[in-house]
């Protein structure tokens, strides 16, 4: 399940989201935002996403994850809009039987969707400027 | 024909706005893409961009029809 949120992620209640009695492992990713980047000194961030396109393509990358691992169950929410540093910007769980593959496919998640997923990060620096990553 | 663009991020601010209708005789989604950037000012570079038909990527050469939704998709830097 893949979702964008304009709102704060809240770890407890996206962990609670999971649930199934055959797992007997449980890895989650947070990604929060850090006050720096390449030597500058970032004060926020903002990002904005293509939501259904993400969504699409993120079918695609869960289920490359459940062809290549063990798991049963998974969750990935990417924050959208203004976030302050500290917050969360993406958070990802993976349920298994057994340890391995919940890591490994936390893993794989986390570095397809940066690759794939249309997600756009914009740094607001200490010193007034700003600019999207990665932009040509 | 009459289509529905839209564009993100670095190119919506480069366009000034995100999505609108227009009309076009282009041949595939690059011929679109490259009129739209000599007209607006966006990167000519297509290399670094991606394009989506009704909220799938497709192929820059491939065709559309009228009523599609197509997306220009910057360099993504999400997580």
């Amino acid at each position: 399940m893949f979702a964008l949120s304009d709102l704060p992620l809240l770890e407890h209640s996206l962990v609670q989201s999971l649930n199934d009695p055959a797992a007997g492992a449980l890895v989650t990713f947070e990604g929060r935002v850090r006050q720096q980047n390449q030597g500058r000194a970032v004060t926020r961030l903002e990002y904005e996403g293509a939501e259904l396109l993400a969504a699409n393509e993120f079918q695609s990358i869960e289920a490359e994850a459940c062809q290549r691992f063990d798991i049963t169950q998974l969750h990935c929410v990417h924050r959208t809009g203004m976030l302050e540093i500290g917050e969360i910007a993406v958070w990802i769980g993976v349920l298994a039987p057994h340890r391995g593959p919940a890591f490994d496919a936390c893993r794989y998640l986390i570095d397809e969707l940066k690759k794939r997923l249309p997600i756009w990060k914009k740094e607001y620096y200490a010193d007034g400027d700003s600019g999207w990553i990665n932009a040509p | 024909m009459q289509v529905e663009v839209t564009y993100y991020a670095m190119l919506r601010e480069r366009r000034g706005l995100s999505v609108e209708t227009i009309q076009t005789e282009a041949a595939g989604l690059g011929a679109l893409y490259d009129d739209l950037a000599g007209k607006y000012g966006l990167p000519t570079e297509r290399h670094h961009l991606k394009v989506a038909v009704n909220d799938q990527f497709a192929s820059w050469e491939n065709s559309f029809a009228s009523g599609d939704r197509i997306a220009f998709i910057p360099p993504v830097s999400g997580g």
